[in-house]
């Protein structure tokens, strides 16, 4: 409908909306709504459309179609402009993820408005939508506004608060049936990564990051150790990953991923300026180094001056035993 | 074939910024500018394909002050044919959609076979104007690329998108908009040949009249910027590794309640 929030819809590719929707479908309800969720994908299942109702949203837009995956923008554009002509939304979020980051600037262009992108804020001011934003590796917020409508923005997971899910709130299912143009691109194949076993790393609640203070890459299996019992992803700074002790997709910092966990826990990482930026909005920080000078531990909330390789394994059997009541 | 690498000068990482008189921009005296590193990946990237084919141009364009042309000669000492500096004060303020229109004005009339930028720019953050180039031009394009290979008779790309938990090989027909990520190579250091040689290579001037660009009002604009809040000072857990472990685990689970 007009004057709706709208929240575009990541899924996990096979059919289920991923849990960061919790938070952007929770932000748009407390921004005053009314809250909408646009999906476009090969499939959608009946138990994500229900999700997404029993996370806020009052309707479902529903672009389900074999040619929208895997995504690719000058598929994605067309139909949901089309959309947008037809329905005046108020604002257009989505959380920054890999398509959604391309798709939605994309998407403003077409439209010809602004996006906020990486927005860790979001109030209104009157009847203006304000988005606050990390700038300069973190060191600064910016706070933007639109020139006009739709507001769009997109939105830093882990860092906005999810909406509860209340089982029998359930959304209108609208299927559209607008035209998907054919592609240029041409699909060739997807190439998995190695898994870990362990959660990703701009998704986890619990973040485990080695630095330099590793000694090599044959170190990181502690890490992994650790993570595994608590849940959390391994990820790495940037002089682990430039010393070829990491790929690069572990990388934290502002050269790598941008992270906002629940609980980062820094081992032998000094903190420098680039990694801070990529972990700066973490809510609780963890920092273990040798040297009582290292700038983590100014931004950190519990510090352990020592050896990382005795706080580990002690760190690894302490959460054991916790967890194990 | 002819290649375009946009690039965007912004301050060196390790550079204290301060907010401006108007708190809306940063003070610029006294800082360190430097290209943004994603952008050297493009331009690297640019390089090794021009080497690789045994022909073709490299142009470096870029938007912004007379200090911006410090950031062309070093994208020419790297290898770079020619640059071109879109410099003009009507376009001080402009947001990532007018950035993307500008660039993608030098695109038409530069007519290369691909464009390559960064994935964004560490200034601002926005990542936004590869893509938005990209649909103003009505190109495909790909983003946060990790490796890429050029046909033979230079009629399409086949490239690796970094996605959430492993990489999406496209092909696309050129030209294209592609946008690096780190790892997709090493750029090369400037040679002390390579800095003298830049010094006359060729930086072409251009206002935004000629590009057929009229300045717009920004559709985001900055209200304020505001420091950090200061996070809660913290707190050092000392004694036996044994006993801080044994603390730090009771004060993440009770007192935090971060686990």
């Amino acid at each position: 409908m007009a004057g709706a929030f709208w929240c575009l819809v990541e899924d996990d590719r096979k059919g289920q909306p991923k849990k960061v929707m919790a938070e952007v479908l929770g932000e748009a309800t407390r921004l005053g709504g009314p809250v909408e969720a646009v999906w476009l994908t090969d499939k959608a299942s009946d138990d994500g459309l229900k999700q997404l109702g029993a996370w806020g949203a009052k309707k479902v837009w529903l672009l389900e179609n074999a040619g929208l995956a895997p995504y690719r923008g000058e598929v994605w554009v067309p139909p949901v402009a089309e959309l947008v002509a037809k329905e005046n939304p108020k604002a257009i979020l989505a959380p920054v993820t890999s398509r959604q980051r391309e798709f939605m600037a994309r998407l403003a262009a077409k439209l010809g408005v602004g996006l906020s992108a990486d927005s860790v804020a979001l109030a209104m001011n009157g009847d203006a939508l304000v988005a606050t934003r990390p700038i300069y590796a973190g060191k600064l917020l910016s706070k933007v506004t639109w020139a006009k409508q739709p507001w769009m923005a997109t939105l830093r997971p882990n860092v906005f608060k999810p909406a509860d899910s209340q089982a029998g709130a359930s959304a209108g299912v609208e299927r559209l049936s607008l035209t998907i143009p054919g592609a240029q691109m041409k699909f060739v194949e997807r190439r998995e990564e190695a898994s870990t076993g362990l959660p990703e790393l701009t998704e986890a609640e619990i973040v485990l990051s080695g630095g330099r203070g590793m000694k090599g890459p044959e170190n990181y299996v502690i890490l992994e150790e650790l993570g595994g019992i608590i849940g959390a992803a391994v990820g790495a700074s940037r002089a682990a990953v430039d010393a070829g002790w990491r790929p690069h997709r572990f990388q934290i910092g502002q050269t790598g991923r941008t992270i906002s966990p629940k609980l980062y826990m820094g081992f032998g990482v000094s903190g420098a300026i680039q990694h801070l930026a990529g972990m700066r909005t973490s809510k609780i920080i963890v920092a273990v180094n040798k040297d009582p000078e290292a700038p983590i531990f100014k931004i950190a909330d519990y510090g352990i001056v020592g050896d990382l390789f005795e706080v580990v394994p002690e760190l690894t059997n302490e959460f054991k035993k916790l967890l194990e009541k | 074939m002819k290649i375009l690498v946009t690039i965007k000068q912004v301050p060196d990482t390790a550079t204290q910024v301060k907010i401006g008189g108007d708190g809306k921009q940063i003070d610029t005296a006294g800082i360190t500018w430097i290209v943004s590193p994603y952008d050297e990946f493009a331009v690297e990237e640019a390089l090794r394909i021009k080497e690789k084919r045994g022909q073709g141009e490299v142009v470096a364009v870029s938007l912004g002050p007379d200090r911006v042309k410090e950031a062309l000669r070093s994208a020419l000492a790297m290898g770079c044919d020619r640059a071109i500096h879109v410099n003009d004060p009507a376009l001080a303020g402009a947001d990532t959609l007018t950035t993307a229109r500008v660039l993608a004005a030098v695109v038409k009339q530069e007519a290369p076979g691909l464009v390559l930028c960064g994935r964004q720019a560490i200034d601002d953050d926005m990542g936004a104007v590869g893509a938005q180039m990209a649909e103003v031009l009505g190109w495909p394009c790909a983003s946060w690329i990790m490796e890429e290979t050029i046909d033979g008779d230079g009629k399409t790309v086949k490239v690796g998108r970094q996605v959430e938990g492993g990489l999406e090989i496209f092909e696309l027909p050129l030209p294209a908009v592609l946008s690096a990520q780190k790892g997709i190579n090493e750029p090369r250091y400037p040679t002390l040949k390579g800095i003298m040689g830049a010094k006359k290579k060729e930086i072409k001037d251009l206002k935004a009249s000629d590009l057929g660009v009229t300045a717009v009002t920004p559709e985001l604009s900055i209200s304020a910027l505001e420091a950090l809040p200061a996070r809660p000072p913290g707190r050092i857990i000392p004694g036996e590794v044994k006993d801080s472990v044994k603390e730090l685990v009771r004060a993440l689970r009770e007192d935090a309640k971060a686990i």
